[in-house]
């Protein structure tokens, strides 16, 4: 006690300020630093979780280097990136500023938007999965069928499962980009607007010069957030293709889904863990160069 | 103030062990297996008459989701917080005992020259180094459904007897719309079903092809037998046209809503087939070749002992073992699971055999083979595939199932080395 009364009064505050820092520290200590630690280690080892964990060194890393399946799937991860931000960058860019401009019902309709947002991936990903069926249960093709078009294979083809599959997933998280957007173009001036319309200025020189220079904030942070989010695809890959996983001719497949599948499949944790590590450095490099662009701002 | 905490949380956890100690003087065992409303109920039985024998002993089942079910028994056993006795995928045991996790069954009360005897072949996959490591209580093998309103509505008075019949049968079956789409089809097809296994063990087989050599480490369907076998398979869809792979989603999908006249599928599926309303099924064994050659593949789960058994656990342990794979017990499990039992003596007695569900799956015992998976998700992958590379990219079956063998015994090759 001696100790702490003779402290100074800014001392004592950084040791209160440690003593309830303590409990986040410790938490992401245990349960995020050391497992991550941990898979770092587990990837230059041989193990299935039952047996001794084996030193293998850089096997686990020359393994996926040679592996086919790897390539196609670090493609496919990369075509949900720059095939699903582009288009939900643009659609939900396109929905937020015209349901700006609307006064009629533009709370339920921006209900509406954000309502798949809302619901279950899971629970998305299956009704999608019927929508997409064969004749006679598959909403699209009885349509197709029912005015004389053949059928389309939307999951059992390997060119157009993958934009199958990544409809919904741009669909859902377009309403959370919407509002983002709405929010950003709520932030910017009217005086720019009405300087804009004394000048004189058609509605296209407003959009590119005006609105969309200021919203780069804005179409910055979505790129970054929606990014991540299609690195890291999982939940409607699986459940659209349960029966096949990352499937037909892993087509779908994206990165996690292998490393779930090496995991709790074929129970390698070694690979799984160089697969993870892999997707750790990808998801780095992207955050990376997406932030230098937010700081160049 | 750190001591005094130590000592309440010690004081409480000490109390807290004698409270439960004092409830009994009995042994208490740990059981584990997987969530399925039926075996739940089965086992529960089963623990309720084994404690009414044997009163020192009292057996706590746990049971987890089948999803988690596999993770959670290896991150459990190896840390030592499992059960004493497993249950456990017939094809997950190498692992375990590789990983000394599982004990062999002492051969004083599990002599393995009686099982050998006593049960069906294809337990012997459980037997190494002279010992019996685990044992089923029942197996699982593959048979036939049809559905019996629309073999009456197609004037079909009998299911197929032979692979000749069955083509034809599935014609007959089989409805498509104006603009040839097929509304219901014949026969349901998916490598990523059970056809997978029908293939292997049951096609190549019935072609006289041996799927795999040396104690199932080398592939062997990339023989004529092979090439035949996936032909007679993929030609239902491409030729025959009884077929659409991914009908309606899933196989069973299609046949428990009326869509589909013959489904092949597991033992397992009677259960969830009896529920379904308005569905007239029946079954018969998988069909023979026209000289009269059948295969089946069979599948089970085993129980077995783990090493965190030892002293008086252990012994009750082995009891409760030799309960559990017991004729008694079998029977048991066949009435309340629906799944066949272990032992010839318990299944093909007069009334089992000639059942008309349960027949033709504990006849097809008799010449069925079970298949050591090194890796079953990944193994079955390799057929879906070999079907997928023929049906979407059209590449000729000769080179698909070129492929499909290397990416097979690559897979076998890694195990293992």
């Amino acid at each position: 006690m001696q100790i702490y009364a003779n402290l100074t009064i800014r001392q004592k505050h950084i040791i209160w300020a440690w003593a309830f820092l303590a409990l986040p520290v410790l938490f992401y200590g245990i349960i995020r630093f050391y497992p991550t630690g941990n898979a770092f280690l587990i990837s230059f080892q041989d193990w299935n979780l039952l047996g001794k964990r084996t030193w293998t060194g850089w096997d686990n890393y020359i393994k996926l280097w040679n592996d086919p399946v790897f390539w196609k799937v670090f493609k496919n991860t990369f075509a949900y990136l720059l095939i699903g931000t582009p288009i939900s960058l643009f659609l939900s860019f396109l929905i937020a500023y015209h349901l700006d401009k609307l006064r009629f019902m533009h709370g339920f309709l921006r209900m509406l938007y954000f309502l798949p947002f809302m619901t279950s991936a899971v629970a998305m990903a299956w009704v999608w999965r019927w929508f997409y069926q064969g004749v006679p249960i598959g909403l699209f093709n009885n349509m197709l069928a029912s005015i004389g078009i053949p059928q389309i294979e939307f999951l059992n083809s390997t060119t157009n499962a993958l934009p199958a599959v990544l409809a919904p997933a741009v669909w859902a998280g377009l309403g959370f980009q919407v509002i983002i957007f709405m929010a950003g173009l709520r932030a910017i001036p009217t005086s720019y607007y009405e300087a804009a319309k004394i000048d004189g200025v058609g509605w296209f020189t407003i959009l590119t010069q005006i609105t969309i220079p200021l919203l780069r904030p804005t179409i910055v942070f979505i790129v970054v957030f929606s990014s991540i989010g299609f690195l890291r695809i999982f939940d409607h890959v699986f459940n659209m293709t349960t029966n096949n996983p990352g499937g037909p001719l892993n087509a779908t497949k994206p990165l996690v889904l292998m490393i779930y599948d090496t995991a709790f499949n074929g129970f390698d944790m070694g690979y799984a863990s160089a697969q993870t590590v892999v997707l750790f450095l990808i998801l780095l490099v992207v955050s990376l160069i997406q932030l230098r662009l937010l700081r160049s701002d | 103030m750190l001591e005094k905490w130590n000592g309440l949380v010690l004081a409480s956890v000490t109390s807290a062990a004698a409270l439960f100690a004092s409830s009994a003087d009995a042994v208490e065992i740990e059981y584990w297996q997987y969530f399925f409303d039926a075996r739940v109920t089965a086992m529960e039985q089963l623990i309720e008459s084994f404690e009414a024998a044997n009163p020192d002993i009292t057996v706590k089942m746990t049971h987890f989701p089948y999803a988690d079910y596999r993770t959670k028994v290896a991150a459990a056993i190896p840390a030592g917080e499992g059960p004493d006795v497993v249950q456990l995928f017939y094809g997950w045991l190498n692992d375990y005992i590789a990983a000394e996790l599982i004990q062999p069954l002492p051969a004083d009360v599990f002599d393995p020259a009686t099982i050998d005897a006593e049960f069906f072949p294809m337990v012997q996959a459980m037997k190494g180094d002279g010992a019996y490591y685990a044992l089923p209580t029942a197996v699982r093998s593959l048979a036939l459904f049809y559905n019996e309103r629309l073999f009456d509505e197609a004037g079909i008075e009998s299911p197929p007897e032979t692979l000749d019949e069955f083509i034809e049968v599935a014609k007959k079956l089989t409805k498509k719309d104006g603009a040839g789409n097929i509304t219901q089809v014949g026969i349901t097809t998916g490598m990523t079903a059970q056809d997978h296994h029908w293939f292997r063990e049951g096609l190549v087989r019935q072609f006289g092809g041996e799927p795999y050599l040396d104690d199932y480490h080398t592939v062997n369907y990339n023989s004529d037998a092979g090439m035949e076998a996936l032909k007679f398979y993929t030609d239902l869809e491409k030729v025959h046209e009884v077929t659409a792979s991914g009908f309606m989603d899933e196989p069973q999908a299609a046949f428990k809503a009326g869509r589909a006249g013959m489904h092949i599928d597991g033992s397992f599926r009677i259960g969830s087939l009896n529920g379904v309303r308005g569905l007239k099924w029946g079954v018969t064994e998988l069909p023979a070749t026209s000289d009269g050659v059948r295969s089946n593949y069979s599948s089970y789960w085993v129980n077995g002992i783990t090493t965190k058994a030892e002293g008086e656990k252990y012994d009750a342990a082995v009891k409760f073992m030799q309960y559990i794979t017991s004729d008694d017990a079998m029977q048991v499990w066949l009435d309340v699971v629906g799944e066949l039992p272990a032992k010839p003596s318990v299944g093909l007695t007069e009334s089992n055999a000639n059942d008309p569900t349960y027949g033709p799956f504990i006849r097809g015992l008799a010449y069925a083979h079970t298949t050591k998976f090194a890796n079953e998700s990944a193994q079955r992958q390799v057929l879906v595939d070999l079907v997928a590379r023929t049906d979407i990219e059209g590449q000729p079956l000769e080179d698909s199932l070129a492929v499909a063998v290397a990416e097979e015994q690559k897979i076998l090759d890694d195990y293992y080395d």
